[in-house]
């Protein structure tokens, strides 16, 4: 029962939220812990950059192939599940005004998770188990390269079940009234996205180990790709749903806004439980043994439905804006609103930023990829590098990095330090994440293919040679990605001087000043009619325009190239 | 009143109408959603370019037979830049055998532009990805499945396989040096 204590919660005088301390400490580390391994798995990341760029080939292939491995479990899953274990845990506690269930278990999720990805470190390091983070068999890693990861997972299960006991908790103790907050309902639907994502994991990975350590004899390469993508697919749409409530929570708390509609969001997001798993197949479309039926339902994620989702989501965020600032009385115009929107502010532009990017240059291209017959031009080339940066970089990481320049003075009151290198960051790290997305997916157009430690075939007899503008693409791609490691390290060193040398907020002062929901703004103004046309938010919807205009014209001009190769049927 | 991050202020929020901005923009969106889940199935009838999705179980071993029988039928001559290798010409209409294997794709093939072939691609090891240059057509490869599929060259040239899925390897030779080729007769 209830053993809670006013001593265990610490409250922030402006905006009322009770933080309690145990769930902060586990906010703390876990954070902590995606950060170090951000900074780890970005240093690979820089090492396979400067091999890739035709005129450097910095290492050789098998050190190449190590360090691709390495960067790619490191960045893709062990910086952001730690980093959505700290969010959960924010989510259901301080967001709450709650205390975490079990704070014991919670603490098993910290360690296994740290355990698990040093054996995977290990592993990889050994230089045995250069088996790219897909490490599909017939190629075998050492047994602990599985085991880790098993370990890893079981860690991460067990948090996000403490998150739904944490949310037992807070509506049995009551400490928020009617239904969830949508932020938090967010965070919910990347819970339960990620429970079937590390069961799907757990159904693959337990069997290779046990293959791995000679119990099993043979692992079926077909089956274990249909299972293991249900697992890493599905692993990328914790990641697109936990990002998009991050950028709701950002809206709220810089502008006071509140969802435009509360029941189309939360049906966008209800979508994604319903249909985005469906997505797994994008990796199985060019694969033998499957129908094409069975590829169309599924790459279409049932007519499209978690694309419209994610369409209602990259209108209703902005849109969001808007309205509050249109209601604040920014209401002249079609883009004051935005023009006069925080941009010296890292925690909105890096929220904005990352919403353009994930939008523009992750999502139209991933819609784009994954049409049954356009993938046969796309699969596996440079493209996808291209793409999942565009997502996983430009977006997803992008959003961490900007709600964590909020939570350092509200998580470790502390304020945040060099201040104007964070004021910069979000500038420099999506200028390079967007321009390197762009320019492999070029090259990949051209034929460039990923994991490839040498592009240009050095010495073979049957040498093919890329068109010159592909390599002249992966140059200047890779120029950009050290530009991103720039922007990345900035992070770092953002974070690490704000927690080690920033200036402290003392208990009972507020970590940042206080923001009018802009619906109480709008009720003291007397403010009712807002937007133009007849629509509340006008210039959102113009924007959302152009980028269907735009996935329009890239959707056939695709088809277009698509037609003028060799015929197959 | 209210946040994204505070709970509802309208505890009945079900019954809140949906404002212009998000209703046309939802029927737009549904719109080309289901559009393009049409195109995507009329391609099929109205494109050129489409899997075929057959497939078999095989062997590396039972594939290898298939490799040795077409090699005795319809090799043709000795590659120009690799002596060793012959270079196998089947009749148009015919089935075809292309291996990967680590690290290399074979037989070295020659096809004419404009005929349709039955192309039947296996591996002989681990996991490859069959990548045509610069055609850039790219299908995944695996051990134990026999994947087919009609194509007809519709340029003639030499034309490159490199492969798209790693397949292990050390710094000499790997995934990285792993190629075949084929050339297309007018």
């Amino acid at each position: 029962m209830a053993t809670t204590t006013m001593s265990d919660f610490r409250v922030d005088p402006v905006s009322g939220l009770k933080v309690n301390r145990t769930a902060n400490k586990l906010v703390q580390w876990n954070a902590f812990a995606a950060v170090v391994f951000l900074l780890v798995g970005g240093l690979f990341g820089l090492l396979v950059a400067l091999t890739r760029m035709p005129s450097v080939q910095l290492l050789p292939p098998e050190l190449f192939y190590m360090a691709l491995t390495a960067h790619g479990l490191v960045n893709l899953a062990v910086w952001i599940i730690f980093f959505e274990m700290a969010l959960l845990y924010f989510c259901g506690a301080h967001l709450l005004n709650n205390r975490i269930a079990t704070p014991a278990w919670a603490w098993t999720q910290f360690w296994l998770m740290l355990v698990g990805a040093a054996l995977v470190a290990v592993a990889v390091l050994g230089g045995k188990s250069s088996v790219m983070m897909t490490s599909y068999p017939p190629l075998q890693a050492e047994p602990h390269f599985y085991l880790g990861l098993i370990l890893f997972a079981v860690g991460a299960l067990i948090g996000c079940f403490v998150f739904l006991g944490t949310l037992v908790v807070a509506k049995r103790e009551k400490t928020y009234q009617g239904s969830l907050p949508l932020v938090v309902y967010g965070g919910l639907i990347a819970c339960i996205i990620a429970i079937f994502t590390i069961v799907s994991g757990a159904l693959i990975l337990i069997p290779t180990f046990a293959w791995s350590i000679g119990l099993i004899g043979h692992i079926d390469p077909m089956m274990y790709r249909v299972v293991w993508w249900a697992f890493g697919h599905s692993s990328q749409q914790i990641n697109v749903t936990a990002h998009i409530a991050i950028w709701y929570l950002i809206a709220g708390l810089v502008f006071g806004a509140k969802p435009m509609s509360e029941k189309v969001s939360r049906f966008a997001f209800l979508l994604y439980i319903l249909f985005l798993q469906l997505g797994s197949v994008h990796h199985l479309l060019s694969d033998p043994g499957l129908t094409s039926a069975w590829k169309v339902f599924n790459t279409s994620y049932m007519v499209y439905l978690a694309v419209l989702a994610s369409m209602i989501h990259g209108l209703t965020v902005p849109g969001s804006i808007e309205v509050a600032q249109r209601r604040k009385g920014l209401d002249t115009g079609m883009f004051t609103w935005l023009r006069k929107a925080p941009w010296g502010n890292p925690v909105f532009s890096g929220m904005f930023l990352s919403l353009l990017g994930f939008g523009f240059i992750g999502g139209i291209t991933g819609v784009v990829m994954s049409v049954e017959q356009i993938n046969m031009i796309i699969h596996n080339t440079m493209y996808l590098p291209g793409h999942f940066h565009g997502t996983l970089v430009a977006g997803t990481t992008m959003a961490f990095m900007a709600v964590t320049y909020y939570l350092i003075p509200v998580v470790f009151q502390r304020k945040l330090a060099l201040a104007g290198m964070a004021k910069l960051q979000p500038y420099v790290f999506s200028l390079g994440a967007w321009v390197f997305s762009i320019a492999l997916m070029g090259a990949g157009t051209l034929g460039v293919q990923r994991r490839h430690a040498d592009i240009t075939f050095a010495g073979q007899p049957l040498a093919y040679e890329y068109p010159e503008i592909a390599k002249g693409l992966m140059d200047l791609g890779e120029i950009f990605a050290v530009i991103m490691a720039v922007g990345a390290i900035m992070f770092i060193l953002v974070v690490l001087a704000s927690i080690f040398t920033g200036e402290r907020i003392t208990e009972g002062s507020a970590p940042w000043p206080k923001v009018e929901d802009a619906d109480v703004t709008a009720e003291k103004a007397g403010r009712k009619h807002i937007g133009a046309g007849g629509f509340e938010a006008p210039g959102t919807f113009v924007l959302a325009l152009v980028l269907f205009v735009t996935i329009v014209l890239y959707y056939f001009i695709n088809f277009k190239y698509l037609s003028t190769v060799w015929g197959m049927s | 009143m209210g946040t994204s991050y505070t709970a509802p202020t309208n505890p009945d929020w079900w019954r809140e109408p949906i404002e212009r901005t998000e209703v046309v923009w939802i029927t737009l969106a549904f719109s080309w959603c289901v559009f393009m889940f049409g195109w995507m199935i009329a391609w099929h009838w109205i494109g050129n370019q489409n899997m075929r999705n057959e497939a078999y179980q095989t062997t590396p071993e039972k594939f290898s037979k298939h490799l040795s029988e077409q090699a005795a039928k319809y090799a043709v001559r000795k590659d120009a830049s690799m002596p060793d290798e012959d270079v196998i010409a089947p009749p148009p209409g015919s089935d075809v055998y292309l291996a990967g294997m680590q690290w290399q794709w074979r037989p070295i093939l020659e096809l004419q532009k404009g005929q349709t072939y039955r192309l039947h691609m296996s591996s002989l090891d681990v996991g490859h990805g069959f990548s045509l240059q610069p055609e850039n057509i790219n299908f995944q490869v695996y051990p134990g499945y026999e994947q087919v599929l009609n194509l007809t060259p519709n340029k003639s040239g030499t034309f490159s396989i490199a492969c798209g899925e790693y397949c292990g390897g050390v710094n000499a030779v790997g995934h990285h040096t792993m190629l075949g080729r084929i050339y297309v007769k007018e």
